[in-house]
This record gives structure tokens, C-alpha cells and sequence, in this order.
């Protein structure tokens, strides 16, 4: 299901201009064609049919709107034939029946002119080469619009150079990015594209990694950094060694994401599918009961009115239309996200995002910065600090919790010596213990301190005014005796209040979920302005308290990173993952916000809602256009008004049906980012 | 008298063809695992194709058509989507274990193919 990034495209592209300066031959041709017959026979420079030189005039136009059906309209005809005898009815059967009645009726009145009565000695070629030519005029606007609505997937793709400086056997070769294999030592120069994913190992520099996360400053990288594909190297030359090639990168899956997202179906295309599905032979049923009804009726132009009425509405519905309302502006719409470095998974996210009531946040690496760092070292009277720190740090060696890292960075830092503990048991969310010099190391919250039947009442004045400075207070046993406490805190983050005040005042509401003592999470939600906090809870159970906020009737968005966050990601609506975070939380995620910026929350939302507005516009104006123009182009209009719409006119209007539709969703392009708060 | 009868008959060749007969199906065997598909004026052939169900099957989309609409080809219920670069072969490789109908089309529903697995 991956997807490598396109290198062999060239042939494709060469193909599809060619068939671009084929349709812009054909397009002129018929545009020349048409705009004599049209000019010639609506001015009145045509004499009458039954005069010698109309009639030659006529049989000429003939043969050159038949060599217009045949040069420009062929595609026309072989498509409405091929889907014929597969059962199938398309936007070419339609076209082809249309201006082919039109070409046929013209010339069956040249050939049986006397036996023609004379209210019906009319031809119709100026119609079948407008139409023509209107059309194929309709499918190059088309064709170039679609060009801009790849446009984001196109510049991610453009990200990755085709070759790589490569070390081998003392020397630097340029290869081909195929022949890179994983391993390889590879070198970048100051102001080149970074080709596969790696990490550094000589060298530093500054690497701009906006194209792939939207942020804006580079970041200072060096030795045992990983650098990702189509990121660019500022300043320092460097080597790194290739870790990921091909499908495997940052940016192939990043290009996979958003080309599966692109061309997903929300809902709400649902409808216009099953329309689509049935549309085109429904048209021919209407055009046939149009013609018809205009035979039944008493008018003497009746047979007149039978064609030019059918041909309209043969002609003016727009199946392309329909069908493209919803897709077009998911595609566009999609890969602006990625452009701001929102990746997001399916259109239904859109959908659902707009519906969202309120945001549930994780606390650690979502609302605070994730470096939690220790702050001071309380210990029990007659107990020496350096030794609390130093057991503790000794329990937590080779521990990959964020506290455990704070607590053994800060005994290094003092340089205290360190002896990693034996038999380390961990208890998710509570706590962990160890044996060191034949002690039994304990520390953990006051729930893991209280199962292990420990008191802390002695320290616990000191836990309490942690928890109101929004510090967790983490307990350090030793056997059975609470010795100290360690105080870690980990700041929020810069923009967190903004964001939050932002939520608040577009109506949403804030909580906070996190493992943390109560007293704690309350202090770090008040700080950031949030104004529901679930404290305590234990991982395993963090989805189950997002269901709880479910049944209360809420519509949730749930942001975390940690690979505890992932059952509570996928049990809410939207599950939007910070980029930093781990593997499965992204993997779970309908969003992942790659720039692990909080900001992005509020960048979804708009362009969510910019996208869904976009939506309904091109689905209203597609229905709208096909309920009104096929009942007018059938001549509903006749008996109170006295007018028909001109074949002609039909044909325009579904020429730029499409391209509307397609220029609405490009409108999407142009949509400006928030800009901070 | 003549011209309505003839407008009837139409419309009910019309719904008869398009929507009633039986479409042509590619039957494919077990040992078939590889199942071309070429996209060309407008249409995808084969367009229905029959498939066992749990068995690895692939189809490979070559698309000569070079009209925008046929750059996707899209299985809805299946939830994958492939962009058809024009003259390279694309591969879709499907195991479904569900028998029942699965349509694949073009973005705007105007392609259209069915496979049946059974």
C-alpha cells in the first residue's frame, strides 16, 4: 500500500502535454469552424435553404462540422461507444448524441429537402460545431485547473533530488537515488535537498525543515540528529547515514497519507455518488420524454422544438459536475493542510472536525512542553538529598519515562554515582521499584505509595505545595520508610493560554485528561486556561473516560502523543496527534500535526471549516445547476415566457459547470493560514 | 401514434440496457493472480470482474485514456485510492474476505467498474 515517490514521471508528463497541445489543435479547429458557420447563419449572410446558393453554402457547412465532429469531437464518440457496449452511459454519451442528432438531422434535411416540410427545413451544424468547440473549450479550462489542485502533492514530491553524494571506498559519487542503500554514508552541501531519511554523524549545520512541517525556522542539527527527505540544508556541510530509502521515508509516507486522504469520500459525497451512478441514462430517459411531449403538443414548429429541446437537455446536464463537487475540494483542500504541516487522514475528519464540541488534551508533551525537569530535592530530616536523588536516579537508569529521564539528568548533573537497581518492577502510571545495595527502592505517586502501605504524611505539606506550584511531587522509598520527594515540573507550552482562549472564544469546550494528582493537574490546567481537568486517571482507562464524555453528548477531539494515548485517539471522533509523538499515536490518529505546534489545532478547525463550506457550495451549485438547467433546457419555460434555450447557450453552460467547480475548490489554494493568535 | 411508441421503446431499451442486462464478467481462477485492466475511452476493461473471495488478487490499472477524469481510480468502500500516471502499469493488490459487489470509478463516478467477489 506504500507509496514510493513518483521518479519515472516524465513519460507520463510528456504524454499528458501532448495531449493538452492536441486538445488546444482540436479546440481551435473546431472554435474556427464553429465561429464561421455561427457567425455567417445567425448574421443572415446565409441565404435560404431553398435558394441554390444557401443550399450549397449548407452542404458545405456540413462537411466542415463534420470533419469538426470527426477531428474534434472523435473522442467523443469512441468514449460513448466503448461505454455503450460495456452498458455503461458517460459525459461522452451525452455530448455524442446530442451535437451526432444535431449533424444527422442537418443533413437528412439537406439530402430530402422536398420531402421536408418547410417549417422544418432547417439545419443545425452552427449547434453541433459550437457545441463542440464549447466543450472541448470547457475540458481545457478543466485541464488546467486540475493541474493547480495537485499542486501541495506535487510540491512534496518535488521535495526529494533524484541523486545523492554517496561515500564509497574514499570517494564521493553522485548515484541515483535507487542505488542508495540503507547504510550508506552520504553527504550533504550547504543549500542542497537532504535525499533519504538518516542520521547525522559528522558535521553540523542549520536545516529548514518548513516544506515538510510548515515551520518556519531551521533547526540546528549535528551529530546522532535524524534528518529527513526533501528537508534543506542551510548552512554546514554534513554526512549522514541513510537509515530509511524510498517508501520507507518520512516523506513518502507523508505523500502516501495525503494522495489516499485526497481522493477519500466524505458523507456527504455519498448522495452525489449515488446520483452520478444513475444520472446520464436518466438524462436520455428525460431527453426522450422531452421530445415527446413537444410531439403531443398541438404547435406547428413542433418537430423543431422536438430537437433543439432534447439536444439542450442532452447537452446542458453535467454528470462531471456533480461528481466533481465533492472530491475536487477535498483534494485541494487536503493537500493545503499538508502544505501547513496537517496531515489528515480522511475527508470524514472534515466532516467531523466541524461537528467537534469539545477538545480533550493530554497533559504531558500536548499541553506542557514534555521536558519535565527536576526543580528541588526535599528529603526527611536526617536524610542526606544527594542520596534520595541518587537512589532514585539508580531506579530509574534505562527507565524511558519523561520523569525518570528529569530525575537521572539531574543526579548526573551534580555528578552523584549512580548503581543501576535490580529486580525493577513498573507499575504503568503509578510508580516503579528496585533493588539497590539490598534496599528496596520505591517511587511512584501517593496511590503506589499507599498500595505498598507506606506513610507519607511526614512530607505531606511538601507534596501539597508542589501540587499548588504545579509540580508533580514524586515519593522516594526506601524499604518501607518514605525518605523524600523529588519535584518535577514541566512547563506549558508558549502559545498553550493562547490556544485555549482562542477555543473559548469559537464556542469549544477545554479539558485536560492526564494521570497526574489532582492538585497538580489543576494548577497546570489553570495556567494554560483550561477549565475542566480528569485527573488520576490511569492510562488503560483514559478511552473510557472519552466515551463517558461522549455520552454526555459531546462530540470530542482528543490530542495526544503518547503510546497511552492511543486507545483514547481512536475512541474519540477525531483523534489528532502531536507530530513529535510516539509511532502508534500518529498510526491511530486521523490528524497528525507534524510541527507538534498547538497553533495547528486552531489552522485544522478553519481550514476544516473552509473545506466543508467549499463542499456544500460545489454541491449546491451542481444540483442547483442540473435541477434547474435540464427542466429550462426541456422547454418548462415555453408556455408561460415563450422561450427555448438555444442548444448553443446549453453547451456553454455545461462548459463551465466543471471548471466552475474545479476554480471554487482551487479558491482553496489562496486560503491564508492563521497567523499565530 | 408511431413516434410515441417509438419514444417508449427507446426508453425502455434504455433502462433494459443500462440498467437491467447483464453486463459482460471476466471470470477470474484462483490461479490468476495478476488481472489487467486498461483505461481507454472512457472506460475501464474488463469493467466487472469476478474474483474469489480471500485470495490474493492484482489488478493492474494501465491507463492510455489521457482525459483528467481517468487520473484516479477509486474503491470507495475499500477505502484505497490510486492516481494512474498515464502508459505505467499500477498495481492494486486486494485480499477481501466479504463476498458482495465492490464498485471501483474515477473521481466523478463517470468510470465505472465492479468487482464481484464470490
Amino acid at each position: 500500500m506504500s507509496t514510493a515517490i513518483c521518479h519515472d514521471c516524465d513519460n507520463s508528463d510528456n504524454t499528458e502535454n501532448k495531449y493538452y497541445r492536441q486538445l488546444i489543435k482540436k479546440t481551435w479547429f473546431a472554435a474556427l469552424i464553429a465561429g464561421i458557420i455561427f457567425i455567417t447563419t445567425m448574421f443572415g449572410l446565409v441565404p435560404p435553404l431553398n435558394d441554390p446558393a444557401g443550399y450549397l453554402i449548407n452542404v458545405l457547412y456540413a462537411i466542415l462540422s463534420g470533419v469538426v465532429l470527426v477531428y474534434s469531437g472523435r473522442h467523443f464518440f469512441i468514449g460513448a461507444h466503448r461505454a455503450f457496449l460495456n452498458h455503461v452511459a458517460t459525459m461522452d454519451t451525452l455530448i455524442a448524441i446530442g451535437t451526432g442528432v444535431a449533424w444527422i438531422y442537418s443533413v437528412i434535411v439537406l439530402v430530402f429537402l422536398d420531402m421536408i416540410p418547410p417549417l422544418a427545413q432547417h439545419t443545425y451544424l452552427e449547434a453541433a460545431t459550437v457545441i463542440i468547440a464549447l466543450v472541448d473549450i470547457g475540458a481545457l479550462l478543466e485541464l488546467r485547473a486540475r493541474r493547480n489542485t495537485s499542486q501541495a502533492l506535487e510540491l512534496l514530491m518535488k521535495l526529494q533530488p533524484k541523486t545523492a553524494r554517496v561515500l564509497r571506498d574514499n570517494q564521493e559519487i553522485d548515484l541515483d537515488l535507487k542505488e542508495i542503500k540503507i547504510g550508506d554514508l552520504i553527504r550533504v552541501r550547504p543549500g542542497e535537498q537532504i535525499p533519504v531519511d538518516g542520521i547525522i554523524v559528522e558535521g553540523t549545520s542549520d536545516i529548514d525543515e518548513a516544506m515538510l512541517t510548515g515551520e518556519s525556522l531551521p533547526r540546528k542539527k549535528s551529530s546522532g540528529d535524524n534528518v529527513y527527505t526533501g528537508t534543506l540544508n542551510k548552512s554546514g556541510s554534513f554526512v549522514f547515514r541513510v537509515t530509511k530509502i524510498g517508501a520507507e521515508t518520512a516523506l513518502a509516507q507523508i505523500v502516501n497519507i495525503v494522495q489516499q486522504a485526497q481522493n477519500s469520500k466524505p458523507e456527504i459525497a455519498k448522495l452525489a455518488d449515488r446520483i452520478a451512478a444513475f444520472f446520464v441514462p436518466t438524462v436520455l430517459v428525460i431527453a426522450i420524454l422531452t421530445a415527446l411531449a413537444w410531439y403531443n403538443s398541438s404547435l406547428e414548429t413542433r418537430y423543431i422544438y422536438m430537437l433543439i429541446t432534447s439536444m439542450s437537455v442532452l447537452v446542458i446536464a453535467c454528470p462531471c459536475a456533480l461528481g466533481l463537487a465533492v472530491p475536487i475540494s477535498v483534494m485541494v483542500g487536503i493537500g493545503k493542510a499538508a502544505q501547513y504541516g496537517i496531515l489528515i487522514k480522511h475527508a470524514n475528519v472534515i466532516q467531523n472536525i466541524c461537528d467537534v464540541t469539545a477538545f480533550v488534551f493530554d497533559k504531558t508533551g500536548t499541553i506542557t512542553l514534555g521536558q519535565p525537569r527536576v526543580i528541588e530535592v526535599h528529603s526527611k530530616t536526617g536524610v542526606d538529598k544527594n542520596t534520595v536523588l541518587t537512589l532514585a536516579a539508580s531506579v530509574e537508569t534505562g527507565s524511558e519515562h519523561a520523569y525518570g529521564a528529569a530525575i537521572l539528568a539531574a543526579a548526573q548533573s551534580q555528578h552523584l554515582t549512580i548503581t543501576p537497581a535490580n529486580e525493577l518492577f513498573t507499575i504503568a502510571g503509578l510508580g516503579i521499584s528496585g533493588v539497590v545495595a539490598n534496599q528496596k527502592i520505591s517511587l511512584g505517586n501517593k496511590g503506589f505509595m499507599q498500595a505498598k502501605n507506606i506513610v507519607v504524611d511526614e512530607l505531606q505539606n511538601v507534596a501539597n505545595n508542589c501540587a499548588q506550584q504545579a509540580q508533580t511531587a514524586i515519593y522516594v522509598a526506601r524499604d518501607k520508610e518514605l525518605i523524600g520527594i523529588i519535584a518535577i515540573a514541566d512547563p506549558i507550552k508558549p502559545n498553550a493560554v493562547q490556544v485555549i482562549k482562542k477555543l473559548h472564544d469559537m464556542n469549544y469546550k477545554t479539558i485536560m485528561i492526564t494521570g497526574d494528582q489532582t492538585t497538580t493537574a489543576q494548577s497546570i490546567a489553570k495556567q494554560a486556561g483550561i477549565a475542566t481537568v480528569i485527573s488520576e486517571v490511569m492510562p488503560a482507562t483514559k478511552a473510557e473516560q472519552i466515551a463517558a464524555i461522549q455520552q454526555q453528548g459531546d462530540v470530542v477531539a482528543m490530542v495526544g502523543d503518547g503510546i497511552n494515548d492511543a486507545p483514547a485517539l481512536a475512541q474519540a471522533d477525531v483523534g489528532i496527534a502531536m507530530g513529535s509523538g510516539s509511532d502508534i499515536a500518529i498510526q491511530t490518529a486521523d490528524v497528525t500535526l507534524i510541527q507538534s505546534n498547538l497553533n495547528s489545532i486552531i489552522d485544522l478547525i478553519i481550514l476544516s471549516q473552509a473545506i466543508m463550506h467549499n463542499m456544500r457550495q460545489n454541491l449546491f451549485g451542481a444540483f442547483v445547476y442540473n435541477v434547474l438547467g435540464i427542466p429550462i433546457a426541456a422547454g418548462v419555460l415555453f408556455p408561460f415566457f415563450g422561450v427555448l434555450l438555444n442548444p448553443m447557450l446549453a453547451g456553454l453552460a455545461m462548459a463551465l459547470s466543471s471548471f466552475t467547480v474545479i476554480t471554487n475548490a482551487n479558491r482553496l489554494r489562496f486560503l491564508s493560514k492563521s497567523k499565530g493568535i | 401514434m408511431l413516434i410515441n411508441i417509438l419514444g417508449i421503446v427507446l426508453i425502455l431499451a434504455i433502462i433494459w440496457w443500462f440498467w437491467i442486462a447483464k453486463k459482460p464478467l471476466l471470470v477470474v481462477n484462483t490461479a490468476q493472480s495478476v488481472i489487467k485492466i486498461i483505461v481507454k475511452n472512457g472506460v475501464y476493461e474488463p469493467a466487472r470482474i469476478k474474483i474469489p473471495a480471500n485470495t490474493s488478487v492484482t489488478l493492474q490499472f494501465l491507463r492510455h485514456d489521457p482525459s483528467g477524469c481517468a487520473e484516479y481510480v477509486i474503491f470507495s468502500n475499500l477505502n484505497i485510492s490510486k492516481q494512474l500516471p498515464l502508459n505505467q502499469p499500477v498495481d492494486v493488490v486486494l485480499n477481501i474476505s466479504e463476498p458482495g459487489e465492490y464498485v471501483f470509478s474515477c473521481q466523478m463516478n463517470m468510470y465505472r467498474g465492479t468487482l464481484v467477489v464470490a
